[in-house]
């Protein structure tokens, strides 16, 4: 692996998806513990809970134990981080509870992977809940997924199981335009013993692909894999005028993050939604002057007009300028205990933008189990449904198919200014 | 466009991730304060701060919450840095609360660390705070590691664990009603090593108590303890009691907090880079060996958080 290994030191983020029988918290142990990411004082900790619970073996479940109040319910009951490094990459691991009660806490998750574990018991084969992680996964766009067919030492490691779950799942993901849409990888493994995640071990020869972590090691980090319009909205405007030092009385920096695509100095832009057009004078990150700028870096642009320009608005090239829009469709996840009242006032926010939003129609709502349509009047927490919003102010958006950053939005109530739905625009 | 494109190294990916976050907060609160302690996590968030918002001002004044516990190197290294970036510093202590009556002490060399959250929710209503940015990481401690980024805080600073917001996308709701806080936490995703790495990149300067030096300590509780101590007011702490043996040793501190519940360990790495190769292969976790007051039980921290700490 070493001759093909990536050696620029990028960031990984991916999800487990699966239930706790799934063994997914031994497998986010095992990784932990074969990177070496487990210090000797949490391990002392861990064995001894370990033992106090009867266990002879350490287990390395219990290094994703949570808080006091999971404990006590034996259950997980919010998305956790962690973290591990192999030298050549880091890696976030988002670790999301996979009961159907927690979809919007796998959605969650899953904003911010760009590969998912989606864990099977090989004893079991593909489930109801596999099903469920993978049209999630796919519904929220990660580009990767890993099939891992976990415990594979209580089936005798053997091969026909192995195929045929392979077989089940691929036959499942083509029906629901996951095969055509996305990498998908399988492996099969022992996260009790380690069999296939950092280490290959003897159990079996008959898989001659990649580790697991084989896989993690080579999977493009997000934003690498598709040419993507350049869009920067506005975070903030810098103004220093009041300053003492004299060139700066002009100064007028744009302050955002680059969601997609890239610009350079001399790029023709055009400021939405107003439609100013103007050119990029200067980019600058800290006190550094850069001549270009690529996707996810926090910049700072200055252009030659002088254009009034505040946060919320976005700047993009002249010749690929979206148009803003007052009406969206999308797919949404609601979030809340509160079910979704359609006859209330929301407010959308959209990159840095925020707009009133009524719900102008509600299509269907999808069983996450069964993947059906059914038509449906309101929204429950963990629903998914695919909607159209009305808005008091135009967004500047792109499909979520074509730009993860650009396409999603989350809803907030205003009486409570919780996150009530996270929105994929159609 | 060629797919040529580089990608971003995890420290640019992770420090491009803060100043979007500290621009949010920026962008959607009224009324932000940075915690500025002088320690080493706040350091790396001045730094952001300096490129997310140069050649302006920083949208907020940093505000110290000092327990009168702190080392001098330490305190005077926080005033240094606040003077040199030309930002207001607001200080805010403890010993303060104590003689209004709010914080008691059970005992009085209790570590004050915990009876921080009393004095810094007064400075919130004090000056109407609507969001403190601190320099909490997730993989410090297991409560910490479901934090949100924009953590909401009740009238009372209060986290619910049960009942945080959910996070999306890089779609941060930092919105909040009067009298309610947004804590938010730039470095979360940032581990120890993220964090010497970057100030070994960033070339950023450090309280020399972070650096391996000669000190007496004494061994108390199980821990090593600094011993006489000279806080500011001229007063010494951890003195030795009888029967407590003093000795020279090589140590440096990984965290830097309330005299009495940080603890030092043995080192002789003198410099950044030598710390970061001694982080590569140390064997302890970073409060594990040092912070006393993680350890009263299982879920100290998320207790702690509960009650309004950061």
């Amino acid at each position: 692996m070493s001759n093909q290994m990536q050696h620029n030191d990028s960031l990984l983020r991916f999800m487990t998806c699966g239930s706790v029988d799934d063994g997914k918290s031994t497998l986010i142990g095992r990784l932990l513990f074969d990177t070496k990411t487990i210090l000797a004082d949490t391990l002392t900790q861990i064995s001894n809970t370990s033992k106090k619970r009867g266990m002879e073996a350490v287990d390395l479940s219990l290094l994703t134990d949570g808080l006091q109040a999971e404990r006590e319910q034996g259950i997980t009951i919010d998305v956790a981080y962690r973290y591990f490094s192999t030298g050549t990459r880091k890696y976030i691991i988002a670790d999301a509870p996979g009961h159907e009660q927690y979809t919007r806490n796998m959605v969650t998750a899953a904003s911010t992977a760009n590969l998912a574990i989606i864990l099977i018991d090989a004893r079991k084969g593909v489930l109801t809940q596999t099903r469920r992680h993978s049209y999630l996964a796919h519904l929220v766009g990660i580009p990767h997924i890993v099939v891992a067919v976990n415990k594979m030492d209580l089936v005798n490691y053997d091969q026909a199981i192995y195929d045929k779950i392979c077989a089940d799942y691929l036959q499942f993901a083509e029906e629901i335009g996951l095969a055509a849409a996305r990498d998908i990888r399988f492996i099969p493994m022992s996260a009790l013993n380690g069999d296939m995640l950092v280490d290959r071990l003897d159990s079996m020869h008959w898989y001659a692909g990649e580790t697991l972590l084989e896989m993690l090691e080579k999977a493009p980090a997000a934003h690498t894999e598709q040419s993507e319009q350049f869009r920067f909205p506005v975070q903030f405007v810098c103004r220093p005028h009041a300053s003492a030092d004299a060139d700066l009385h002009d100064f007028r920096g744009f302050m955002g993050r680059i969601e997609s695509g890239d610009i350079a100095v001399g790029d023709a832009v055009t400021v939405l939604p107003n439609g100013y057009q103007s050119k990029v004078k200067a980019i600058q990150l800290g006190e550094i002057q850069l001549q270009s700028a690529q996707t996810e870096q926090s910049i700072t642009l200055l252009l030659e007009d002088e254009i009034d320009t505040s946060r919320g608005d976005m700047i993009v090239k002249t010749d690929e300028a979206p148009e803003p829009v007052k009406q969206i469709e999308a797919f949404v996840c609601w979030l809340s205990e509160t079910p979704l009242s359609p006859a209330r006032t929301y407010i959308v926010r959209h990159t840095t933008r925020e707009s009133k939003a009524k719900i102008g129609a509600i299509q269907y709502k999808v069983d996450v189990n069964t993947l059906e349509q059914q038509p449906t009047t309101d929204l429950k927490m963990n629903d998914i449904a695919r909607l159209t919003f009305k808005l008091a102010q135009p967004l500047m958006v792109d499909s979520y198919k074509t730009n993860r950053a650009t396409g999603a939005f989350i809803v907030i109530d205003e009486s409570t200014n919780n996150t009530v739905g996270a929105g994929m625009i159609v | 466009m060629t797919t040529s494109k580089k990608t971003l190294s995890h420290l640019d990916w992770l420090e491009a991730e803060a100043i979007h976050i500290l621009r949010e907060v920026a962008g959607q609160c009224s009324n932000p304060v940075l915690l500025f302690s002088g320690g080493k996590d706040s350091l790396c968030i001045l730094r952001l701060a300096e490129k997310a918002f140069r050649p302006g001002r920083f949208p907020f004044p940093l505000m110290h919450i000092d327990t009168g516990h702190n080392y001098q190197e330490v305190i005077h290294f926080r005033d240094q840095r606040a003077s040199e970036l030309g930002e207001r510093l607001i200080v805010r202590s403890v010993e303060d609360s104590m003689k209004r009556g709010t914080v008691v002490l059970k005992t009085p060399d209790e570590p004050r660390n915990k009876h921080q959250s009393v004095t810094l929710l007064e400075a919130i209503e004090e000056f109407g705070f609507d969001c403190c940015i601190g320099g909490a990481r997730r993989d410090e401690e297991k409560a910490r590691a479901k934090e949100r980024i924009m953590s909401f805080r009740d009238e009372f600073g209060q986290w619910d664990p049960k009942n945080q917001r959910p996070e999306l996308w890089n779609l941060y709701n930092a919105r909040s009603h009067k009298g309610e806080n947004i804590r938010a936490f730039p470095i979360s995703n940032w581990t120890e090593m993220d964090v010497w790495q970057y100030i070994e990149r960033e070339n950023l300067g450090l309280p020399s108590i972070y650096f391996a030096h000669n000190r007496d300590i004494i061994m108390r509780g199980g821990a090593m303890m600094p011993a006489n101590v000279p806080l500011a007011s001229g007063e010494v702490i951890n003195v030795p009691k009888a029967g407590e043996e003093v000795i020279n040793m090589q140590v440096r501190f990984r965290t830097v907090g309330d005299i009495t519940c940080t603890a030092p360990v043995l080192s002789d790495a003198d410099n950044v880079s030598k710390i970061v190769l001694e982080t590569a292969t140390t064997t302890i976790t970073e409060r594990g060996a040092t912070r006393l007051d993680d350890q009263t039980s299982d879920a100290s921290m998320e207790q702690r958080k509960k009650e309004g700490y950061f």
